[in-house]
């Protein structure tokens, strides 16, 4: 994966990411986007029929895009073994069923992570930045992605500081976002842009070309704690945004939706989005995740269903 | 990952379409006086679907006949309140039967399924739940304290939305307390067939709904009749005119509702991916067979190359094919003559000069298909900018500033619609004050409501459908 240098603007002149100015006019200079189209386009794309094999082949897609998550303060090493040993094989008993692509823990618990999914391509994904709100000084967000990253995390799953965003400071979300991907290191950053608080779609696509431009190697809509979390039209305008800025700079960058995805159909709903939007390209697990925990269950009932034209009872799916 | 959709067709099983259809009048169904007959078939796959009676003279003298009488003796002494329960009782059944009337319309016409179910049906059951709430309540419509009905209305209804342009005409006309005798369109006929069902399964009063079919010259039988006192026309100018002159002196109202060709006015500081969007819904819903498709695009030059490079990007991911299929975006052209007609335009566009563009798409072997088409490079003076081409073919034009874009937008004999896509508010109504079209959308397109008057300036015809204004064209004011 091409990774753009920290701060790179990746092939757009550097001088219009030069000082705050420079990047508030270069953000409010993006085509705006209308709510009303938005949000009737998304829900154009939730009506296309996914059915039979083309059904079969989404489920297993979308299985191994998700990011199984736990993020709770009554998080303890056992839960995350457990939710571990569901991703490394989340069918017992059917092998076919392919791997998820991470597990998402907070930092602390990132050791036990590892150590769970040592050998297996399943990546170890963690929150930090004083996630889910962001507020803490910079010293102790980097603390905390150093940290996550020395203990083994393949991912780090930043939050952007909304309060600096909506208060214009672009400068300061734009520098932050770049001094976490520089203590990432190897590991590649997601930049959480909580779209819940942002409200506005121009704010979403703003936010996304800032972290882009920043470094970010995935953008990612909430973190499950708001609500709103991810939906149709927020994610559709980030996927815009993704396909225009590889158009620009040629770096491609991920998108992954994260919170209130809990059924199969919505899954699909968002594979079609990726598929009519972003393209093909953004089809795998690399460029596209989704943040969830009990969609993983049903997508294995679903999947179960096809093969065998009959609903298992919820009993025969393991409860992590 | 190539994520291919399997096919998702809806099934065609709930629809019973009869090997032949006689003629509706006075309640009943009946059989043409000289038996003749026409067939209408599926565009998608050129098999005829069933022989439908052709009325002539006779027989439209008795669906006169039994709308007058209808008139005098039921429908137009009937209280508004009675008479809209009827209507009520009639949307209530198109919703009932949207789905088996959703896949008639797709058979029938060739559109996608999913246009079908998600905009002409819900779309057909509101103007009769609409015009039911206006039944009685005309006193305070603004036409006077006791505004009274005009009588029989002869109305004839194009193709391309063959039961929306059915409820566009029968609707306010019941409502208002008129007895109508309609003609479908020839190659449509099938849905209005099934809604003089629904009337019966309303029971309502026969004779007020009378329904001819035949092809044009049925609908000059009807609209010269001397039993009618109103008639309404949708479809081309060309026939529009004619019906002009041929009411012209007669004591008959007329609303016509003809051809256009929209421009749709895009930016500099537009939402750019909505206005893709609003481009392609512009031109390629319902494969362009629409009066008001935005068949010009007029895009602002400096943002001219990238938003056609997202356009095109956008209409290579259009799904053309089967009609029925769920995840269809555009359906079979609805005739041989019509893309005869589309093929001969683009043949001309591209001989003036124009480029003519396509994305790569496979067109099934059977049926009437056209590939969704962009013309570059195109002037005012090419005939693709200046004729109605009613199918999925854009032609895309420049301008520099707002006032070429509204010249260029009004040199047009037609006038029936147009789109302006900016962030900019104020800019929005200043156009929408010189635009000469009958419906401005801002930042949409095709956009339509009951409560929303529809109709054209210039050669798009006169008189409006729709709210509080359609109600004057079925009302003695």
């Amino acid at each position: 994966m091409q990774v753009g240098r920290v701060g790179d603007a990746g092939g757009v002149p550097t001088e219009t990411v030069a000082g705050t100015a420079g990047l508030r006019d270069f953000l409010h200079g993006l085509p705006g986007v209308d709510q009303v189209g938005v949000e009737e386009r998304a829900k154009r794309l939730a009506t296309r029929s996914i059915k039979t094999s083309a059904k079969a082949q989404a489920i297993d897609a979308a299985i191994a895009m998700v990011d199984l998550t736990t993020l709770e303060g009554a998080d303890t090493p056992g839960k995350v073994r457990a939710l571990c040993a569901k991703a490394l094989r989340p069918d017992p008993d059917d092998p076919k069923v392919p791997r998820v692509a991470a597990v998402c823990v907070y930092s602390d618990l990132v050791g036990v992570a590892v150590e769970a999914l040592e050998g297996s391509d399943v990546k170890v994904a963690s929150v930090a930045t004083s996630f889910p709100s962001g507020r803490a000084p910079l010293a102790a967000k980097l603390a905390d992605t150093r940290a996550a990253v020395e203990a083994g995390a393949d991912e780090i799953d930043m939050v952007i500081d909304r309060g600096a965003f909506l208060a214009g400071d672009y400068g300061k979300v734009f520098d932050e976002i770049a001094a976490v991907k520089e203590a990432c290191g190897d590991a590649h950053l997601k930049v959480i842009l909580e779209t819940g608080e942002l409200v506005t779609y121009d704010n979403v696509r703003r936010a996304s070309w800032l972290a882009m431009r920043a470094g970010a190697d995935f953008i990612k809509t909430s973190t499950g704690k708001v609500s709103p979390a991810a939906t149709l039209p927020v994610t559709l305008v980030m996927l815009e945004a993704v396909r225009d800025f590889r158009a620009a700079t040629g770096r491609q960058v991920g998108v992954k939706p994260a919170g209130g995805i809990r059924t199969t159909k919505d899954a699909i709903r968002y594979l079609v989005l990726v598929n009519e939007t972003a393209g093909p390209d953004w089809l795998t697990p690399q460029w596209f995740r989704i943040g969830a925990s009990s969609l993983l269950n049903d997508l294995l009932m679903q999947r179960r269903k096809l093969a065998d034209c009959v609903y298992q009872g919820p009993d025969y799916f393991t409860v992590d | 990952m190539n994520f291919d959709y399997a096919p998702a067709p809806e099934s065609a099983s709930i629809v019973d379409i009869r090997p032949s259809y006689g003629l509706f009048i006075d309640g009943e169904f009946t059989d043409p006086a000289d038996g003749r007959s026409f067939k209408s078939v599926n565009p998608a796959t050129e098999e005829v679907l069933a022989e439908i009676a052709e009325a002539g003279a006779e027989d439209v003298d008795r669906a006169v006949a039994a709308a007058r009488a209808a008139y005098e003796n039921v429908w137009g002494p009937m209280p508004g309140r009675e008479r809209a329960k009827y209507l009520y009782r009639i949307a209530r059944l198109i919703q009932e039967r949207s789905r088996e009337l959703a896949i008639l319309e797709s058979i029938d016409n060739g559109k996608p399924i999913r246009e079908s179910r998600d905009v002409d049906l819900p779309l057909v059951a509101a103007h009769f739940f609409y015009h039911a709430g206006w039944a009685d309540k005309l006193s305070y419509a603004g036409y006077g304290p006791d505004p009274r009905p005009l009588g029989v209305a002869a109305q004839v209804i194009p193709w391309n939305f063959p039961l929306l342009m059915l409820a566009w005409k029968i609707a306010p006309a019941l409502a208002c307390g008129n007895t109508v005798v309609l003609k479908p369109a020839e190659t449509t006929p099938l849905t209005a067939l099934v809604f003089a069902d629904i009337c019966r399964q309303a029971d309502l009063p026969k004779g007020v709904v009378n329904i001819v079919t035949g092809a044009g010259e049925t609908g000059r039988l009807l609209v010269e009749h001397d039993g009618v006192d109103k008639v309404a026309f949708t479809g081309s100018t060309e026939v529009g005119k004619q019906i002009a002159r041929s009411v012209a002196g007669t004591r008959k109202k007329l609303t016509l509702e003809l051809g256009g060709k929209a421009a749709n006015v895009v930016f500099d500081d537009a939402p750019l991916d909505q206005a893709v969007e609003g481009v392609v819904n512009g031109i390629f819903f319902n494969q362009g067979h629409v009066c008001c498709a935005g068949s010009r695009l007029l895009v602002h030059e400096p943002i001219a190359e990238e938003l056609l490079d997202r356009l095109k990007a956008r209409m290579a991911t259009l799904r053309v094919g089967d009609p029925l299929d769920k995840n269809t975006d555009v359906g079979a052209i609805n005739s041989a003559a019509q893309l005869e007609k589309i093929r001969m335009l683009s043949q001309v566009g591209e001989r003036e000069g124009a480029q003519r563009w396509s994305p790569p798409c496979e067109l099934p072997d059977r049926g009437y298909w056209f590939a969704p088409t962009l013309f570059t490079g195109v002037a005012q003076s090419h005939r693709i900018a200046r004729e109605e081409i009613f199918g999925p073919v854009l032609s895309v034009l420049t301008f520099r500033t707002p006032d070429e874009a509204v010249a260029k937008a009004n040199n047009t004999p037609y006038g029936l619609s147009a789109g302006v896509w900016t962030e900019k508010g104020s800019r929005i109504l200043w156009m929408a004050e010189r635009l000469r079209a009958g419906v401005v959308w801002a930042n949409t397109y095709n956009k339509f409501d009951p409560t929303s008057p529809f109709g054209g300036y210039k050669e798009s015809g006169f008189g409006r459908e729709g709210g509080r204004h359609g109600l004057e064209a079925y009302l003695n004011v």
